[in-house]
């Protein structure tokens, strides 16, 4: 107790010295918050709403002296990165599964379930240790079970999951890549995530993240990414980037009305009333692409702004926070969405995936991905990252890649085998998806009998498989646009350009559940030992009775008898 | 054991044993069969509970409202494939979708190995539609089902039409955390057999299906509806699915407690529950809903379309709307009702149905007997098998010293016969099983072209000649016995000793997997195993071993389900649903996977052929 009150101490003069000095030295904070909400109508009638807070740090987390004034950065974080030399963190919380058939790409991607992934700095010595730790204090942050994250579940991706911020790391020893599909999120998942926000739950956007709503919806995701990013264009100086992320999807069909109409107040039981007073920039984005035809907004906004978002144009109606007139003279934003038709088809995802485990029986399986590629005309690679539990033993050389009946050969394939309770399957593939076609990628296993110990309390629930992960540079839509190219001047449009030519797409298949033979809990072992003790019994004496020959014991000759015997052996006559 | 470690007591045991030998298996017999008619006699059984935890109480709340509009979409849908001639699959297709459901397709194609005459269908062709109720925030790792049949003509319209009443109900629940599949099948369990095979990648019966678009993860749970009324009286439920197998008795649990709840008339095997166990007329009734149950078993066939899900490991139960014009009346918002509570509380499963038992018989449906305790009946009519295999060890062991000195010399030399000298009619006779599992679907093209029948009574007819055609067997091989060194009393105790322990390791097999078949098979080759030498009178013994033989048990089966089943019916009708039957399980077979015929053309049959050579030895 003493050392924390020197340390608590120490921090206090530690925070108020730099603090007296800033102004007079800098006159531009160190830190910076952004946050915004993008709400997107989807045409299936859902509503997509995603969050983003960012924050912007220009300081060194790794130099000598510790980083002890926090002021928008969250300091539990903060210690983490320089504890545990993080170089990159990613951990994301999702309960449900993203149905990118209906929904089209997601901005940020996540598995159900939970995933973490880390690259750690180049001066960490035992990784695995670092990132043993890591996870038990991260589990201990989120109030997650990610201190479950053990060996058996830690994977080291060769090629799927490269480092998001600057610095060209190509030595994935620094990687660990894990994922808890069974994780469930609830909200003692969220309270501790909107703790890490400079204003909470205050005020801002995040006001509105009331977790009755939020998980009264199809689906609920939301993650932490911590990376470091240039600050300027010749990148001389870097700053810590943490970026927290809620997105989900609420069921208007839910809601049982007839009529479709959806607000704020309607999906988050909250309006917006003031932007966060810390955060430089805090805006509301709303996908008006489709808006003449499917829907109208109150009160409209004149401020529009187009992005290339997933290689596809779209506009949106921007609501600045910050500004006053935004609110209007009732003070509160209630934004309101009516839609008048429903028409209107949906872009076909151009990849999507899906997996499953055919076969019957509790002996062997096979698991099948397949992998849609619905571009008209142009080929593509994909990244195929499978991560299987060593309870499913694959039988490597039952692997087949096939698209359009014939046989696909992956250019690269990354195989590590798994150990028995020490560590997971390990595949990544590069398979070159062809154009129009579906690419099933089928491997068999047989399903291992545990110890009896090693059975979780709810055995015949079955285990589960954590999704696999495709990443790939999709071509874009915008691309297959002629349109838009006919307006450009010529010489800009011979060469496609390459920013706009193809997207990053991360996709997750669902998870498995598999069943494995299982023994019978339900009467705990005394029938197991009944059945061992009879067995033990029973054949001991059968053993004996077929072994041996039972013969009836000559009474002892007498001495005279015996003498005689030998008597008459010697005199080769037979014996009496 | 200490018993029989010491020689003097063992030979005093055995010789007790063979000498009694008699006695002991009649007593056997009858205890066995007794104990069985003991089985349905309500003190000897128990009260079914509920044992998954998970659905512990009926603490939900049934709100289903809208069974009239149900049955107005059911009409509907009467309509519509009145208008297509088949199934609607656009019209369905476009009403899951209104109600916000994922819809799926696939189409199937299968020819049968030969016309089915009693569903008239040959080269079947259809669709199966299917709408996945997605679970929000659910990540696609479990499902439910629910389906119904598109049956041809104006059945099950109601069914369909409150299928898709549910569908709309639950899509605007919050609760559900399993996907909830919902599944309209054509052309009943050929097109469920195509979907599960589907669904599972298999193909286990070479037919021919477009694979899955769309799936819900695991299955844990499946119900299929049968309901061709506006209103019904009862529901019934149907348990008996393929090879015998039975969903975990929870599912059959939930569904009494919640006929009890809601106050819906349940029965099983179309028997109400009486509550006068002590009368005679109880006792009967009870007796009949229990050898319903053992005959279907038997049968080794889906008795409804939930029978192909057991294979998958999903529990899965059929539900048929009664309409007997009894007074008590209940319409279909009181069914939807029933069903919703069964969803919620499948819903709130958290792992499979594994708790109670799979093995299990019924006398009501309040009332089961477990395996625990059937299993003696056989036991007692197994152990006869054992008594008579000891018997016949015991004297081939003892020299037949006790007759004469001189021929007991030359036999003692050759006096344990070599095994190999039994092989001649154990090869030939499952050759002939061989043949009459094989030939006569391969046949039926020579034979429509030769004689004046169909390809179905061709094949049936086949089959019955080859049947008849193995009883003539021992007069061809005769002749090698005669060769071989054993043409005397020892050789046809060799042969019987190896056809009783046969037939006991084949019964015991059977019965652990199909009890209700491996009791029925024992009832009838116990008796004629244990008599049957070649010095009995051969015409009675002939007769006798006809009428016991499995062809002959499978005719007597079908009069006595008929019996049970309060529609008896004159011989010329039985005869012709005896061939139907033997027809449908040999479609059972290649369609469905159905391992009875296979199982008594293979092995049953040649066992009772060792029988009847042994009868015929010389």
């Amino acid at each position: 107790i003493l050392s924390a009150t020197v340390d608590a101490a120490a921090d206090t003069q530690g925070t108020s010295a730099p603090e007296t000095v800033v102004p007079s030295s800098v006159p531009q904070p160190k830190d910076d918050f952004q946050e915004e909400l993008v709400i997107r109508p989807l045409h299936s009638g859902d509503i997509y709403a995603s969050f983003q807070f960012r924050t912007l740090w220009d300081t060194d987390f790794m130099r000598e002296n510790k980083v002890s004034h926090y002021r928008l950065f969250p300091k539990s974080l903060g210690q983490v990165i320089s504890k545990f030399s993080v170089r990159e963190l990613h951990i994301s919380f999702t309960q449900g599964y993203w149905r990118t058939m209906q929904w089209g790409q997601p901005f940020i991607p996540s598995p159900p379930g939970a995933e973490l992934w880390v690259w750690f700095q180049d001066s960490v010595t035992d990784v695995d240790a670092t990132w043993k730790e890591l996870t038990n204090v991260l589990s201990g942050i989120f109030c997650a079970s990610l201190n479950f994250i053990d060996s058996t579940n830690t994977v080291q991706p060769s090629a799927s999951f490269k480092p998001l911020g600057i610095g060209n790391v190509t030595d994935h020893s620094f990687l660990r890549y894990a994922t808890l599909p069974r994780e469930i999120v609830c909200t003692e998942n969220l309270t501790p995530w909107k703790k890490l926000l400079p204003c909470g739950s205050k005020a801002g956007l995040a006001v509105l993240l009331k977790s009755e709503k939020l998980f009264h919806s199809s689906f609920h995701s939301q993650a932490v990414h911590i990376r470091s990013v240039c600050q300027d264009w010749q990148c001389k100086t870097t700053s810590w980037e943490l970026r927290q992320t809620v997105n989900s999807v609420f069921d208007l069909h839910n809601s049982g009305q007839a009529k479709r109409e959806w607000s704020l107040f309607k999906m988050f039981s909250r309006t917006l009333t003031e932007a966060c007073p810390l955060a430089s920039s805090s805006k509301l984005y709303i996908d008006i692409t489709d808006n003449p035809q499917q829907f109208e907004l109150s009160p409209a906004t004149s401020l529009l702004s187009q992005a290339v978002v997933l290689g596809d144009r779209r506009t949106f109606s921007v609501y600045d926070l910050t500004q006053e007139t935004t609110f209007g003279s009732v003070r509160s934003l209630n934004l309101l969405i009516r839609w008048k038709s429903n028409e209107g088809e949906m872009l076909r995802p151009l990849l999507h995936a899906e997996r499953y485990v055919a076969g019957y029986g509790l002996q062997t399986g096979e698991i099948h991905t397949l992998m849609y590629n619905n571009h008209p005309y142009r080929s593509f690679p994909v990244l195929l990252l499978d991560s299987v539990p060593w309870y499913l033993r694959l039988y490597i050389h039952t692997l087949s890649v096939t698209s359009k009946g014939k046989d696909n050969k992956p250019s690269y394939i990354h195989y590590e085998p798994s150990k028995d309770r020490v560590k997971p399957h390990l595949l990544e593939m590069l398979i070159q998806l062809p154009p129009n076609s579906v690419t099933e990628v089928t491997v068999q296993f047989e399903r291992a009998l545990l110890k009896w110990t090693e059975y979780p309390p709810d055995p015949n629930h079955g285990f589960y498989v954590g999704s696999s992960v495709i990443s790939s540079l999709v071509p874009s839509t915008v691309a297959m646009d002629t349109n838009s190219t006919r307006e450009r001047p010529l010489f800009s449009s011979f060469f496609p350009c390459k920013e706009e030519s193809s997207y990053f797409v991360r996709i997750y298949t669902e998870p498995l559940l598999v069943n494995l033979p299982t023994p019978d809990f339900s009467m705990p072992y005394n029938v197991i030992c009944l059945t061992c003790t009879v067995v033990a019994v029973g054949y001991g004496s059968l053993y004996n009775l077929l072994t041996r020959s039972f013969q009836i014991e000559e009474p002892n000759p007498g001495l005279a008898k015996r003498i005689a015997n030998v008597i008459r052996k010697m005199r080769g006559v037979p014996p009496l | 054991m200490g018993l029989l470690s010491d020689p003097n007591r063992r030979r005093a045991l055995i010789s007790m044993l063979t000498r009694l030998n008699a006695p002991i298996c009649v007593v056997c017999y009858f205890a066995g069969v007794a104990w069985f008619m003991g089985l349905a006699f309500e003190p000897f059984t128990l009260r079914t509970y509920m044992s998954e935890n998970a659905m512990g109480s009926t603490m939900v709340e049934e709100r289903f409202p809208a069974g009239e509009r149900a049955l107005a979409t059911g009409r509907e849908f009467a309509a519509h494939k009145k208008k297509v001639g088949g199934m609607p699959v656009d019209w369905l297709v476009k009403n899951m979708q209104d109600r916000g459901l994922e819809v799926f397709t696939q189409s199937f194609s299968r020819t049968l190995p030969f016309p089915d005459e009693n569903k008239e269908r040959y080269i079947v062709k259809g669709t199966n539609v299917y709408g996945i109720l997605r679970a929000p925030r659910a990540p696609r790792t479990e499902a439910l089902v629910l389906s119904a049949p598109c049956s041809p003509g104006d059945s099950n319209n109601q069914a369909v039409g409150l299928l898709l009443g549910l569908a709309q109900y639950f899509r605007n629940q919050i609760y559900w955390a399993k996907d909830i599949i919902f599944l309209v099948n054509e052309h009943d369990l050929i097109g469920m057999q195509a979907w599960l095979e589907g669904y599972h990648h298999t193909n286990t019966t070479g037919m021919s299906w477009s694979p899955l678009q769309g799936r819900g993860g695991s299955i844990q749970a499946a119900l299929s509806l049968e309901l061709s009324s506006d209103v019904i009286t009862s529901l019934d439920l149907v348990l008996e699915g393929l090879n015998g197998q039975l969903p975990n008795l929870d599912l059959a649990n939930l569904f009494y407690a919640f006929c009890q709840k809601i106050g819906v008339l349940c029965t099983i095997q179309g028997k109400l529950q009486r509550n006068d166990w002590d009368s005679v007329s109880g006792y009967s009734h009870a007796v009949q809903t229990m050898m319903l149950m053992v005959m279907k078993q038997a049968s080794g066939r889906p008795w409804g379309d939930h029978g192909l899900f057991l294979r998958y490991h999903i529990e899965a139960a059929t539900i048929k709307g009664v309409n007997s014009f009894r007074q008590y009346k209940t319409d279909a918002t009181t069914i939807g009702r029933l069903l919703e509570g069964m969803y919620r509380k499948l819903n709130n499963l958290l792992e499979r149905l594994h708790q109670s038992y799979f093995f299990y018989l019924m006398p009501s449906l309040s009332h089961f007997v477990s395996i625990g305790y059937y299993m003696p009946a056989f036991g007692l009519l197994a152990v006869i098998l054992l008594l008579r295999a000891l018997d016949l060890w015991v004297q081939l062991n003892t020299p037949p010293s006790t007759t004469e000195d001189g021929v007991a010399d030359i036999d003692q030399v050759r006096h344990t016969p070599g095994v190999l000298s039994v092989l001649t009619p154990l090869v030939i006779s499952h050759l002939t099983g061989v043949a009459l599992y094989a030939l006569p679907i391969r046949f039926q093209e020579t034979a429509v072209e030769h004689f004046p029948v169909s390809e179905t009574e061709a094949v049936v007819l086949t089959a019955i000649a080859i049947y008849t055609a193995g009883l003539a067997l021992p007069h061809n091989t005769h002749r090698y016995y005669i060769m071989c060194v054993c043409g005397t009393e020892q050789g046809w105790r060799v042969l019987k000793l190896i056809a009783v322990l046969y037939l006991a390791v084949l019964l015991g097999c059977t019965a652990l997997i199909n009890f209700s078949l491996g009791f029925i098979l024992a009832l009838t080759l116990v008796p004629l195993a244990a008599f049957v030498t070649p010095h009995v009178p051969k015409v009675l013994s002939a007769f006798i071993l006809v009428i016991l033989s499995p062809a002959c048990t499978l005719l007597f089966s079908v009069f006595f389900f008929q019996e049970l089943q309060e529609m008896p019916v004159s011989f010329q009708d039985g005869w012709l649903l005896y061939l139907s039957v033997i027809s449908q399980g040999i479609l059972d077979h290649s369609l469905y996977g159905s391992l009875v015929y296979p199982l008594i053309a293979l092995l049953v049959y040649p066992c009772w052929l060792l029988f009847w050579n042994i009868l015929f030895w010389k």
